[in-house]
């Protein structure tokens, strides 16, 4: 049996993911690794296209066919088993077991990630008669009294709305309540806020962090945005080009961020309290293309610490603080604290 | 929804004005009639007796009154007493020629709309879930067969195998002995007996067209989001596919159904010729040859019905499986 940390629920060791399309291979995730402690939450945090779909996609076996995958994802059972989610069928027995009472998944889009014509009632309770074993009556109660939970008013009589009849922020939390009905262990929320109003953000991160307390759940919470995390969870990944450049608990990123990529994230946070039409610093340069992978380190290109060394070997893991990694060449093994501009 | 079939049936009458009309005056519209065919052969064999007979329909059916009289006759006949007027090349009443064989018509084109939807279903299916192996380019390939053969063709080939390897012909509707006999359950089995050739020649010809919109849809479908957050539920993958995708690829096709039956009626029209069968698109065809104008219009009249009806019926179904549409 395979070994993980004794207080883990999850643990993703040097995941790789590529997509074998006609026009090429994408290098869509390179080597991620991170752990999920049980009962806790860990944050995901990197710019569009940097992997992290397709790493929680990796983590529930959703991706498409033409995807192939490598590295372990350990997962905990109740029982305390270890089971190899890489290792089994995409759609086979175990997955879908694992899908239907274990890891439940919030997506980013809440409208396209319904079905439009099947009532919030019937959507909801589908998982719960299959692997609960409830009545189709019990499933409905159980509905409502979940849809109540995640604070949508009228949950008797919206169980039997259609999505499209609910509003944006409604339907998340009809999500939300979908993700929960299956009494899971992990869930993972995939931008659960990116499609939503500003003024509905607040609410949607609030709610989900109060079903992680009631639920007692094991949270990844996935985000573009590094100030959404900041009240959120206690471990954080920062992920750059399908790779984690930088990962430690959530105080220590924001206190002390070591790699250049993770100080260009903190200076693109919207200052919440700053004054209006305050422009937010981007990091110059665009994402490089997944399709080739470089020889260097992957930031390097838009690095404003960008030396020599940079562009020669991908650089290795490095331990900064007691659980602060960092990969970055400017950081070596053995060096103490090095003498760097704050960027 | 009650109210809503009724707004529809409403909104049906202005319509159907219009259609009567149009159909009036497409069968005024080409030069000569009937009637004037025939006079001047009469005339010219110097028969009087039968001139003045055709002169007492013409008053009769006041075909030397203006246009719009009648159109207006016409019109109150059919709604007074079900008078669609008279074929003067048949030489009975429209009414006694077009209802059975609309009726035919219909059986010959539903039936064959099932055929095509009961073939096409779960071929696109699967080809869509297999998509681009050897399955998925055979059963497309085999769509396209069916796609390229002539109806006539086909037509002519089955009547043969089944006349040379079953023994018995397969031309018209009804055997001889039936031709002319009442309605009875011999009479519905011997239909049967001859309706799949036209169930299979018409309903293969859409087939192909069928499996390629439903296939596509549903490869659309299968991508959305929908699909992979009900697959993160961990429902199986037949139970899933069936249940959302497919709903959903079928939804255009009931809005298809209006116009496909109107569309199959005047389809058959070549092989309904070639297997002699006794439908309403050979007879509407002759019937605009020879100038018979009560025929042909009464003809158009109930084909154009026909849709409305079609398309009121498909409107409904659609409103019943796409809630979306309830609520606009
Ligand atoms: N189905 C797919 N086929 C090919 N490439 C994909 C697919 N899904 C994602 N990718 C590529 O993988 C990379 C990571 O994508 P993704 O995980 O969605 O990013 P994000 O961090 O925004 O969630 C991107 O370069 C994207 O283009
Ligand atoms: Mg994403």
């Amino acid at each position: 049996m395979k070994k993980m940390a004794p207080d883990s629920i999850l643990d993703v060791r040097d995941l790789t993911v590529k997509f074998f399309l006609d026009e090429g291979t994408v290098h869509a995730v390179n080597g991620v690794s991170f752990s999920v402690p049980a009962g806790r939450s860990v944050g995901i945090v990197g710019e569009s296209g940097c992997g992290k779909t397709v790493s929680a996609y990796s983590i529930t076996r959703l991706l498409p066919k033409t995807a192939r995958i490598s590295g372990e994802i350990l997962f905990r059972e109740r029982g305390g088993d270890i089971t190899n989610i890489t290792e089994l069928e995409p759609d086979g027995g175990d997955m879908r077991r694992i899908r239907g009472k274990e890891i439940s998944m919030i997506f980013q889009e809440p409208m396209s990630s319904l079905s439009p014509v099947h009532k919030i009632s019937n959507q909801l309770s589908e998982a719960i008669i299959q692997f609960q074993g409830l009545t189709k009556r019990q499933a409905r109660a159980r509905v409502i009294e979940l849809l109540q939970l995640v604070g949508i008013p009228q949950a008797e009589r919206r169980v039997d709305d259609y999505p499209f009849q609910l509003s944006g922020g409604m339907r998340q939390r009809a999500m939300i309540a979908m993700a929960l009905a299956r009494n899971p262990r992990v869930l993972i929320a995939d931008e659960p806020t990116t499609a939503l109003d500003v003024t509905l953000q607040a609410q949607v991160l609030n709610l989900i962090r109060d079903m992680q307390d009631e639920f007692k759940l094991s949270l990844i919470l996935i985000t573009h945005d590094l100030g959404v995390v900041a009240h959120m969870v206690d471990y954080v990944s920062i992920m750059y080009l399908g790779m984690v450049v930088e990962s430690g608990p959530v105080i220590e990123i924001f206190d002390n961020p070591k790699h250049p990529y993770t100080r260009g994230l903190m200076h693109s946070i919207p200052k919440l309290r700053g004054r209006r039409g305050e422009r937010v610093e981007p990091i110059p340069g665009f994402v490089p293309s997944a399709y080739a992978l470089q020889e260097g380190c992957p930031f390097c290109e838009r690095c404003p610490m960008r030396e020599e060394r940079c562009t020669k070997g991908i650089p290795q893991r490095v331990q900064v603080g007691s659980e602060h990694y960092v990969c970055c060449h400017v950081y070596q093994p053995g060096e103490g604290e090095p003498d760097v501009v704050n960027a | 929804m009650l109210r809503y079939i009724a707004k529809r049936l409403l909104n049906m009458i202005p319509m159907l004005i219009l259609i009567s009309i149009i159909s009036f005056i497409i069968i005024q519209l080409p030069p000569g009639s009937y009637l004037h065919t025939m006079m001047a052969e009469l005339r010219a064999a110097g028969d009087q007796i039968s001139m003045d007979q055709i002169e007492a329909l013409r008053i009769h059916y006041s075909l030397d009154q203006p246009v719009h009289i009648q159109y207006l006759n016409w019109v109150k006949g059919i709604i007074t007493e079900g008078n669609f007027g008279f074929s003067f090349e048949w030489n009975r009443p429209v009414k006694h020629l077009i209802w059975e064989r609309l009726a035919l018509s219909l059986v010959v084109s539903v039936s064959s709309l099932l055929v095509s939807w009961i073939v096409a279903f779960p071929i696109a299916i699967l080809s869509a879930l297999k998509k681009h192996t050897f399955l998925d380019y055979f059963l497309t390939f085999v769509g396209f067969l069916g796609l390229s053969t002539p109806n006539f063709m086909l037509a002519l080939i089955l009547m043969y195998i089944s006349s040379v390897f079953f023994g018995f012909s397969v031309g018209g509707l009804f055997s001889p002995e039936y031709l002319m006999a009442p309605w009875s359950a011999a009479k519905v089995v011997d239909l049967l007996k001859h309706l799949w050739v036209p169930m299979v020649v018409i309903g293969t010809s859409g087939t192909a067209g069928l499996i390629r919109v439903l296939r596509n849809n549903l490869l659309d479908e299968l991508g959305k989001p929908y699909v992979v957050a009900a697959r993160s539920k961990g429902i199986g993958i037949a139970r899933l596919t069936f249940k959302y995708p497919v709903r959903i690829a079928l939804i255009p096709f009931i809005s298809t159904v209006g116009w496909q039956l109107p569309q199959m009626i005047s389809g058959e029209a070549v092989t309904a010729t070639v297997l002699s069968l006794p439908t309403a698109a050979p007879l509407l065809l002759g019937a605009l040859r020879s100038q018979d104008m009560y025929l042909a219009g009464s003809f158009l009249l109930l084909l154009s019905s026909l849709t409305m009806i079609g398309t009121l019926i498909s409107d409904i179904l659609l409103v019943l499986v796409d809630p979306r549409i309830r609520y606009e």
